[in-house]
């Protein structure tokens, strides 16, 4: 029966010595460990959060690098081409210009020349009409040098004035 | 049968040579264990064995710590028998007898005159075991805690003792923390003590050799401390809520004078049902392992073949009650610890 009776003895010493380590290590031991230990483990969380929030952070920032780089390699081959297209107006501009430009002093050539062929015309006619009234003056002086010749001219000038005066 | 046969042979050497030998030289199957046997010799006694007398020694408290016997001669730590009647006596038990002390038939101290016992505070065998284990636990739970102080947790991982003793204590802190509500930082010092206590003693308790072999948490008043410590921590801080659901919970009209009742026993339940598994789940470990031991003793008598085979079957079966009696330390230390911690749960419980 001594199994199943408490004896008195050692339940004295077991509260005593029970209740003093108790005391003690609730007051320097268990406290001081999780303590520290909870503060370590709220530190490991809240790294663990930092990190999740900086890969987070870096994988939105590949983003955006990736699509910045899209948009730069877009904006380049726009650039590329639109750098063709104006080359390919630049030069067609040139193109049309210069055929203008080359219209422009070919049909002024051709119009200039028109002009000095009409006055190279124009002197060529003066000069053939002078001449011809020269040629005229000197005929008639050649055939008026006799008087007969004057007399029939005279008279033949006043016959055809007196005969215009008549039918007027 | 062959099997048998051949691992005596192979144990007769051996037997031989030790202390089976004069049991060889009366060769017989005679008697049990328990019939007198004729006087042989000085050594003759020791044939003898009185398996009930060897296991109640070793689960039992003494007024002296034996721990072996050298030459003949039992080797034993006297220990202070401290009595309080009319005034203190302060002896050792072979000094008893002078101070007009006796032991009774359970090997407590009686007054010799008037047979009565007196309160007797004696440190016995268990109470020096208990001061030893608390000591070790003090002592080791301080330089856990003087790690903490000295370093810097946040930098670096805890080494050594600390590094053994952290998952412990942070499995009981966390266990206090899942069952106990916002204020479990105020319980869980308390129940890391008692979890830590109580694996510690159990595995002193296995070890069988000194400084361990006192059969600390298979003793009754031990168990009955601890949890007579639960029950007040569990009832002191116990909410309105919890003595509500004791005295007046929404039951039935026609329940309500018994559930009060019920409930007031079940509260004196839990510290009952926390003394018994603890107690008898070590005690029936112990008893179990020496009594494997026993068995090579017993068996002894009983010639080569069968005492021999029965040596190995038993050291077998020795090592593996061992080994699960190591397990059972641990389980017993968890479910101690965690009843306590929903027990106190329980009584911090709040108003839904």
């Amino acid at each position: 029966m001594s199994l199943v009776t408490p004896d008195f003895g050692l339940l004295f010493w077991m509260v005593v010595i029970f209740g003093l380590v108790f005391f003690l290590l609730a007051k320097f031991g268990f406290p001081v460990i999780t303590d520290m230990v909870d503060k370590r483990s709220a530190k490991i969380a809240q790294s663990l959060k930092d990190a999740d929030e900086i890969e987070a952070r870096m994988a939105s920032w590949k983003a955006e690098q990736a699509q910045m780089l899209e948009a730069t390699r877009k904006e380049q081959s726009l650039m590329l081409r639109e750098a063709t297209e104006t080359k390919a107006r630049i030069v067609a501009d040139a193109k049309a210009q210069a055929q203008a430009e080359a219209d422009k002093i070919l049909s002024d050539a051709k119009a200039r020349i028109e002009a000095e062929k009409e006055s190279a015309l124009r002197d060529v006619r003066k000069e053939i009409a002078l001449l011809s009234v020269q040629v005229a003056e000197k005929v008639l002086r050649h055939e008026l040098s006799d008087e007969s010749s004057q007399r029939a001219f005279i008279d033949q000038l006043v016959d055809e004035t007196s005969q215009a005066q008549m039918r007027s | 049968m062959i099997l048998q046969f051949i691992i005596s042979l192979l144990l007769w050497p051996m037997a031989e040579e030790n202390y089976f030998s004069q049991s060889f030289a009366k060769n017989q199957f005679s008697s049990t264990f328990a019939s007198p046997a004729p006087d042989e010799g000085a050594e003759a006694g020791e044939a003898e064995i009185d398996v009930g007398e060897i296991i109640f020694e070793h689960i039992g408290d003494e007024y002296e710590w034996h721990i072996t016997e050298w030459k003949g001669k039992p080797v034993a730590i006297p220990l202070p028998c401290i009595v309080i009647e009319d005034g203190v006596h302060v002896f050792t038990l072979h000094h008893a007898a002078e101070n007009g002390y006796t032991l009774n038939e359970n090997g407590k101290l009686v007054n010799a005159a008037t047979g009565k016992r007196p309160i007797d505070l004696s440190i016995t065998k268990n109470v020096l075991a208990l001061i030893m284990s608390s000591l070790l636990l003090l002592v080791v739970v301080l330089l856990t805690a003087r790690w903490y102080r000295r370093h810097d947790a946040m930098k670096e991982a805890p080494t050594g003792l600390a590094a053994a003793m952290e998952p412990l204590v942070m499995m009981v802190h966390e266990m206090a923390r899942e069952n106990i509500g916002e204020d479990y930082r105020k319980f869980s010092p308390y129940l890391c003590m008692v979890f830590l206590w109580i694996l510690l003693n159990n595995f002193l308790g296995i070890m069988p050799f000194f400084p361990g072999g006192a059969n600390l948490t298979g003793n009754i008043a031990i168990t009955l401390v601890l949890a007579l410590f639960t029950f007040f921590i569990v009832n002191l801080n116990g909410t309105k809520h919890y003595y509500k659901e004791i005295f007046d919970p929404d039951v039935p009209v026609f329940l309500k004078p018994v559930m009060p009742v019920i409930e007031v026993f079940s509260a004196f339940m839990k510290p009952i049902s926390l003394t018994i598994r603890l107690f008898a789940n070590m005690l029936a470990g112990h008893i179990m392992i020496l009594s494997m031991v026993c068995i090579i003793f017993i068996m002894a008598k009983y010639g080569p073949l069968l005492s021999g085979s029965m040596t190995v079957v038993s050291v077998l079966f020795g090592v593996f009650l061992d080994a699960l009696e190591c397990l059972v330390s641990f389980i017993q230390a968890y479910v101690f610890t965690t009843l306590s911690c929903i027990y106190i749960g329980l009584a911090r419980a709040k108003e839904e």
